[in-house]
């Protein structure tokens, strides 16, 4: 099996894996990274979304092969109880979730979106989660949180 | 004579688990460990519970771990369903922490040689006049709590909680955002093998031969499980189960199945099968006023999916003839009997734990994947084996939410006010839950060599808040009516307890035919259902929900506005709510504004969380929510045949909760799904001036309502 090398969290990763195997699997059945959660395997829910460069993208879709040399970014990337992102810290102020399975991936898909433009519009906001689901209905908290991380970066 | 003094009732949960230490004990330096029988579901649950026991204990809520359910060790209180976890564990552990800190107080008082009436408890330290002090800690040796609990205790009076009541953070939030293991399918097990069983896509099918030639080779695989016409994989990894499990597919020859419905004529199915009929209530009226008309009205809410974000897992480990199983069911010893059925084994040699899943709304299939890893496990040698179903299987082998034909017929009498009313149900039953008969209900205890037969789904009796007929009896003072509920006794789809059973239909129809009634007689429908009300409660909610939204709005092109409320169950919760709707070519729900009593409310944020959500979720039901098939497959089985609301058409909720004290609080989980459909429902005649009365309400369907109304 070929050796595939990307970054992981800001960490050099060399992985043997078949090609074809997805990212997903790889992060969660060899390398222990389950913030990135099973929701689907067809791209649908968001759930297992991580940030491929400015991007939030499946990982249950995506190849090994197409992750060759790419910087890959978990929600255990963003940041910790100790050095938190300011997306975490909203979520935890704004109380925004219900069970919680969908939010390591909303979270990234916040954390691209605020890359790209830091400072974006409810609209903006909601156009950017659109690839998310969440079955709890907190939505308009997820977007409160998002507008709120959104604000703090901007003033700090 | 004298008569002896009334004794006090325990709580129902503590009368079924009198033993303190069970519910809560003094760990280590300066912990308390709650043990609670019921479980986390995404409902925020645990807060709430470690709030009670804060407040009454007197200690900082980070003190407080919360033990997760397990049949080894915790109290049973059956399953985390209809709302009840506040009413049921949290008036138990409320009782329980009085009553230990009482006791608490008692031998502080011995020891410091101080009244207990001079003592006060501050974060656990117990202080008295001359700066004596002692701590729960302290005396944890001197104070046994492996006793009953006894009537006596007293709570604190409610003005003087300083935790409950009042809002909170979440205690598990914060793991949930730094990606700290919390979920049952994060959890990294020594030895861990991963299992997946093989499924029909026929509906009712079943597997009559295998070849396991292909599967045999695939590079992982621990062993191939089969036992009659269930049949699984095991394998080292999570991919080599998935790619055995394909290659056993394609060797799979099942038998004919079982012919599903017409999706489109569920009525008709409903209908025409054999049921059971129940009157659920009757009230004769005081005299007989003759009625000028009868309106009659029909109504069909459809099959609805679970559809949790997470599909079903769990893990089971087996050593000997004794096994360990992992599962984020709602009711860990219900599971447990349903398991000792089908293998065979005294209860006592099965420990059956709880863990986080994704948020559940009703019996999906968490016990059902706990039975298939059990079987699985089986030939994994000792090893835990852990099973997690597709998104394919979670959509359509999981237990449904019940399809449901419902017809009204209101007696009006010249002013058109109500005079009679006859409210009539056809649906499966809205339970099939494991636990509770002689017979299992499991999914794979139907495929097994011996199998028992597919459960057919009943109704919980109405002192429970009833199943097919929940919310059918209005609480509305009407003069007359008669309430039956037809249960079928067949079941092509298998269907159990999804959030409000009945009641989001039952209130849907009533509510809306109300709506009706009261633009016939040209009355605000607010004004019209104050009039019909005679529980305060019950109009405060409607008046705050109406004077949040300043009902009623200015008419507007293109807007409208509806109202919906009940009380859920009749006994829980109130909910109020208004929609403002935007109708063009598709509908669009705007806003929707919800006033809720649901006594004292615990965590008002949280309570105000459970509302917003609810209230999503149901607009997601009403706009969306379809489980699709023809006569063969259940053929929505992936989020583009099942779509859900997303976040650009999630609706604004405002919720304002009246907060009661002084009154037992009840859950807010299933409050806001009923009055949603129905101010929905309300909102889209009043924008477009046509009633639907088939739910979702899609575009097709005010297409047909406009035909027929022109």
């Amino acid at each position: 099996m070929p050796t595939i090398q990307f970054q992981l969290n800001g960490a050099a990763m060399a992985v043997e894996a078949d090609p074809d195997q997805t990212l997903l699997d790889v992060l969660r059945g060899r390398l222990g990274v389950t913030g990135p959660h099973f929701g689907c395997g067809a791209g649908e829910c968001g759930a297992c979304h991580v940030m491929v460069g400015d991007r939030a993208m499946a990982s249950c879709d995506m190849p090994m092969w197409s992750v060759a040399d790419k910087d890959v970014v978990t929600v255990e990337g963003l940041g910790t109880a100790e050095q938190s992102h300011p997306l975490q810290r909203a979520f935890v102020s704004e109380q925004a979730m219900q069970c919680g399975y969908c939010v390591s991936g909303i979270l990234i898909s916040a954390a691209a979106l605020l890359k790209r433009n830091p400072s974006p519009t409810e609209t903006e906001v909601r156009a950017a989660l659109d690839r998310n689901l969440c079955r709890c209905g907190s939505h308009n908290r997820m977007v409160r949180a998002v507008l709120r991380a959104a604000a703090e970066t901007a003033t700090s | 004579m004298s008569m002896p003094s009334p004794v006090p009732k325990l709580p129902v949960s503590l009368a079924a688990n009198p033993k303190l230490s069970s519910w809560v004990r003094f760990s280590g330096e300066g912990g308390v460990a709650i043990s609670p029988g019921k479980v986390e579901i995404g409902q925020g649950i645990v807060t709430a519970l470690a709030q009670i026991a804060a407040d009454e204990l007197d200690v900082d809520i980070g003190r407080i771990e919360l033990i997760r359910a397990s049949t080894a060790a915790s109290p049973n209180e059956g399953v985390t369903s209809g709302s009840l976890s506040v009413q049921q564990s949290g008036r138990a552990l409320r009782h329980v922490c009085a009553e230990v800190r009482q006791r608490f107080l008692a031998a502080a008082s011995e020891r410091l040689g101080v009244d207990a009436a001079l003592l006060d408890v501050d974060d656990g330290t117990i202080s008295g006049p001359g700066n004596v002090r002692t701590s729960y800690w302290e005396l944890a040796g001197d104070v046994s709590l492996d006793r009953d609990a006894t009537a006596g205790a007293v709570a604190k009076p409610a003005a003087t909680r300083d935790v409950a009541g009042h809002s909170v953070q979440r205690v598990d939030i914060p793991d949930k955002v730094f990606a700290r293991p919390r979920f049952i399918h994060d959890c990294a097990l020594p030895d861990l093998v991963h299992g997946r069983v093989l499924r029909p896509d026929i509906s009712g099918a079943r597997l009559i031969a295998l070849d396991e030639t292909a599967a045999r080779v695939v590079p992982g695989l621990v062993a191939i499980v089969r036992d009659g016409g269930f049949a699984g994989v095991v394998a080292d990894s999570e991919a080599a189960a998935e790619a055995a499990l394909k290659a056993l597919r394609k060797g799979a020859t099942w038998s004919a199945g079982e012919p599903l419905p017409d999706e489109d004529d569920l009525a008709g199915f409903l209908k025409s099968q054999p049921i059971e009929t129940t009157v659920i209530d009757a009230r004769a009226a005081a005299a007989t006023k003759r009625a000028a008309r009868t309106l009659r009205r029909k109504y069909t809410r459809p099959y609805i999916a679970h559809a949790s974000i997470a599909p079903s897992c769990a893990m089971a480990r087996w050593d000997g003839d004794r096994l360990h199983v992992w599962t984020h069911s709602q009711g860990v010893y219900l599971l447990r009997a349903d398991l000792a059925i089908v293998l065979e084994l005294p209860a006592e040699n099965i420990v059956v734990e709880h863990m986080e899943g994704a948020g559940c709304y009703g019996h999906n299939a968490a016990d059902d994947v706990a039975l298939d890893a059990v079987l699985l496990a089986k030939a994994a040698g000792g090893r835990p084996v852990r099973v997690q179903w597709s998104r394919h299987d979670e959509m359509s082998h999981a237990p449904f939410g019940a399809a449901m034909a419902i017809e009204i017929e209101a007696d009006l009498d010249a002013n058109s006010e109500i005079v009679g009313w006859r409210h009539a149900i056809w649906s499966n039953g809205h339970a099939a839950r494991p636990g509770r008969a002689a017979q299992p209900a499991l999914l794979a205890a139907t495929e097994i060599a011996n199998p028992y037969p597919r459960m057919i789904s009943t109704n919980p009796p109405a002192a429970n808040g009833g199943g097919g007929d929940r919310n059918s009896v209005p609480l509305y003072d009407l003069p007359a009516w008669t309430i039956t509920s037809h249960r079928l006794l067949t079941m092509p789809v298998r269907t159990s307890a999804l959030r409000t059973l009945g009641g989001q239909g039952n209130v849907f129809a009533i509510e809306s035919i109300l709506d009706e009634i009261a633009v016939l007689r040209g009355e605000d429908p607010i004004a019209f259902r104050l009039r019909h009300l005679r529980d305060e409660r019950a109009s405060d909610v409607i008046r705050a929900a109406a004077r949040r939204a300043q009902w009623k709005p200015q008419k507007q092109s293109g807007i409208g506005h509806g109202v919906g409320f009940a009380r859920y169950k009749n006994t829980g919760a109130y909910c109020a709510a208004i929609a403002e709707i935007e109708g063009t070519d598709d509908i669009r729900v705007r806003r929707l504004t919800l006033a809720v009593d649901v006594g004292e409310a615990i965590n008002p944020d949280g309570v105000i969380n459970q509302i917003e959500g609810g209230a999503i979720q149901a607009t997601s039901w009403v706009l969306r929510e379809r489980v699709r098939f023809d006569r063969t497959h259940i053929t929505s089985t992936s989020w583009t045949d099942y779509p859900i609301l997303t976040f650009s058409e999630v609706p604004a909720v405002d919720v304002e909760i009246i907060q009661r004290p002084e009154i037992e609080p009840v859950g807010a989980g299933e409050a806001a799904h009923g009055p949603v459909t129905a101010a929905i429902a309300n909102a889209v005649y009043d924008c477009l001036g046509v009633r639907v009365r088939d739910l979702p309400i899609t575009r097709d369907r005010i297409i047909a309502a406009m035909e027929l109304a022109s």
